[in-house]
């Protein structure tokens, strides 16, 4: 396995080391260590069922709701083990935010959606300036200023997983986690979300999942390369610049994969 | 390699076949739905049925040789008189031992004179269908038999009927007793099966550990206890509220109340055992109904899991927990066999007054005046069952209401 070669030697926001996941018995992701640089746009890439979203939702223990999911190894998250007993998982997903891969709104307004997020975490002060930060910073703003108390679920599929941002900004986390946050849109609202990502990526620090090549080459600055092994678990190939990675990677297996010989 | 078929593309030939069958079997479910609503039209109309038409009376005294006038417009004192002159001074002890005749109403008087002297019998009563085709027939015929019998129309649903309590007198006889009973056990019912229902059913979905053994079993029961029969949650109640816990359901320890626990409580807590299993399961079945991904959305920010079930869970599976709860209710109000058991009574002219009181129910009611020899019960149970169903729809309505009130945006 290739060791993450630095291209900016910040400390890591994230550092996962020696992780193994598994399922029950199944070891759903080999022993992987990776560095996730801050303020930067990470890709997860790899083919279907390499275990890239099972990686990412360890990330803000999402896993933690499969009753039968456990991780060996360590997740540092600025240097706490977010799996150390005494760590409270609600608090590490209020700053470690994140967004789905089906725009999953709440059934209730425009406004209510982005400043629900804020209020349950007991953030204090002028709620409707938050509510307007998040969603310009969104790129939202211009766009549904003036129905803020309609249904979020009037919204097109490409604003609601804008909204979808808006929310998790409010809160104001340090890392977005996104899993495949553009499959279900159109390529005009694909772009959007990623030209969106390139601007907040200024002030935060991003990881995606994508099964998109063309979308990890254009939007990201790193990219990890997971597939599967003969046991079907996965592992990661290769995590390198992402420039790095689509013009000479160093395995065989990431060439192939982003030539598209396979997956 | 390439299979072999007889044909290489599509038969149209066969196409009008496969869609005659698909018409069949449409066929065959809107019969099922017809044979449905032509035996509720049916069951409708047969109650109805009864509940009006013509009812032959004899007066043991004609009204018309105590007095000259009506007795409606009889005045007070010819009342009082008429009855010292033909009641025995016992009887007349007996009625005036809530206070004085003379005291009483125009109205109160003349009924006691209708109750006590004139005591009007009821020969026959026909059905609403009977009195409408051939009613000149059956009014000369009862004529021919019983010269001196007078044959009326009667419905016998009215608002008197609604505001009397129970009479051995079928003409006298009311539900208000018996609509009250059913309402105070009712709301008992619900305050206490709905918070108890929706909370197991939270914890089964939310917290409780789908794979240990015991939450399966648990699980396994009450999926079981939905289908045991009323009967025997009656005698659980009646072992365990009206006995066991006697001092508790009686109001002693409350210092007031009745002297054993067949009471309002005792009934209703039975009635919330019996529908507990069908409220657990139905909410559960509406908060597994919440999308994952509404969940994961709330967490994601950062939510801890009660503010995810408060804020999102339960709002979204309101309304189908409203729906499926609305029927179990519904199901308690028309439950005859547990308060059998449970010791309602069959025959009380008093008002419930609290949890504590003895109390009688409509579906008792109904089932007591069924099993009389008199046919006058029949006609007064028809327009009971009239009540207890209007009574439902209406119970029903309001809970639509609610639930499109509180639905979701």
């Amino acid at each position: 396995m290739q060791q993450a070669i630095d291209p900016i030697n910040h400390p890591p926001v994230i550092e996962a080391q020696d992780v193994q996941l598994y399922y029950g018995n199944f070891r759903a992701v080999k022993d992987f260590s990776l560095k996730v640089q801050p303020r930067m746009i990470t890709a997860i890439i790899g083919p279907s069922g390499c275990g890239k979203s099972t990686v990412l939702r360890s990330f803000n223990r999402m896993n933690d709701f499969v009753p039968s999911f456990h991780l060996d190894g360590s997740i540092l998250y600025h240097d706490q083990n977010i799996y150390a007993p005494e760590v409270d998982p609600v608090l590490i997903r209020g700053r470690i935010g994140m967004v789905f891969q089906k725009p999953n709104p709440f059934p209730k307004s425009i406004y209510d959606n982005v400043a629900w997020g804020a209020k349950i975490n007991g953030m204090r002060g002028n709620m409707d300036d938050l509510v307007e930060e998040a969603l310009r910073k969104a790129a939202l703003w211009d766009e549904v200023k003036d129905i803020l108390r309609n249904s979020a679920l009037s919204l097109s599929g490409g604003q609601q997983q804008r909204l979808c941002i808006a929310r998790a900004l409010a809160v104001r986390p340090e890392i977005i986690l996104m899993d495949e946050p553009a499959s279900a849109l159109d390529p005009i609202a694909t772009l959007k979300i990623e030209d969106l990502m390139r601007e907040l990526s200024e002030n935060y620090t991003i990881i995606i999942v994508t099964h998109n090549m063309q979308q990890a080459a254009r939007a990201s600055d790193m990219t990890a390369f997971f597939t599967m092994d003969e046991d079907r678990a996965g592992i990661m190939v290769e995590y390198d610049q992402t420039s790095k990675i689509f013009t000479t990677p160093r395995d065989q297996r990431t060439e192939d994969y982003i030539t598209g010989r396979y997956g | 390699m390439t299979a072999t078929f007889d044909r290489q593309h599509p038969d149209p030939e066969n196409l009008p076949g496969r869609q005659r069958a698909g018409k069949v079997w449409q066929g065959v479910f809107s019969m099922s739905l017809l044979v449905g609503l032509l035996a509720l039209i049916v069951l409708l109309l047969n109650i109805t049925n009864q509940a009006g038409g013509l009812a032959a009376y004899r007066n043991k005294v004609e009204p018309a040789s105590l007095s000259p006038l009506p007795l409606e417009e009889t005045p007070v004192e010819a009342l009082v008189a008429i009855l010292k002159e033909n009641l025995s001074i016992n009887r007349i002890k007996t009625l005036q031992r809530d206070g004085k005749l003379e005291d009483r109403s125009q109205t109160d008087l003349a009924a006691i004179v209708t109750e006590q002297i004139v005591k009007p019998e009821v020969i026959a009563t026909y059905t609403l269908f009977q009195s409408l085709t051939r009613g000149d027939q059956i009014r000369q015929e009862i004529l021919a038999q019983n010269p001196d019998a007078s044959v009326v129309w009667k419905w016998w649903l009215t608002p008197d009927f609604l505001q009397r309590s129970m009479s051995s007198n079928a003409d006298l006889a009311g539900v208000r007793t018996a609509l009250f009973g059913s309402l105070y056990m009712i709301a008992i019912t619900i305050l206490v099966a709905f918070p108890i229902g929706l909370g197991a059913a939270i914890y089964l979905e939310e917290y409780a550990d789908r794979r240990s053994r015991i939450n399966r079993i648990i699980q396994t029961n009450i999926d079981n206890l939905a289908g045991v029969p009323s009967i025997v949650y009656g005698i659980l109640g009646l072992a365990i509220f009206v006995r066991l816990l006697s001092p508790l359901t009686s109001g002693a320890l409350f210092g007031s109340g009745s002297d054993n626990g067949r009471t309002i409580l005792s009934a209703a807590l039975t009635m919330a055992l019996l529908v507990l299993p069908v409220i657990i399961i139905n909410s559960q079945e509406a908060i597994r109904a919440v999308p994952g991904s509404l969940r994961e959305a709330a967490y994601g920010l950062g939510a801890t899991r009660w503010q995810t079930i408060w804020h999102h869970v339960l709002p979204y599976a309101m309304p189908g927990i409203m729906t499926g709860n609305i029927l179990a209710i519904s199901r308690a109000i028309g439950e005859t066999a547990p308060l059998i058991v449970v010791g309602a009574a069959t025959f009380i002219t008093q008002d419930p007054s609290g949890p504590f009181s003895r109390f009688t129910a409509l579906p008792i009611q109904i089932y007591n005046w069924t099993t009389r020899p008199q046919p006058e019960f029949r006609n007064i149970a028809a327009a009971a069952i009239l009540v207890l169903l209007v009574s439902l729809l209406s119970l029903n309505a309001v809970a639509i209401f609610l639930r499109s009130r509180f639905g979701r945006r």
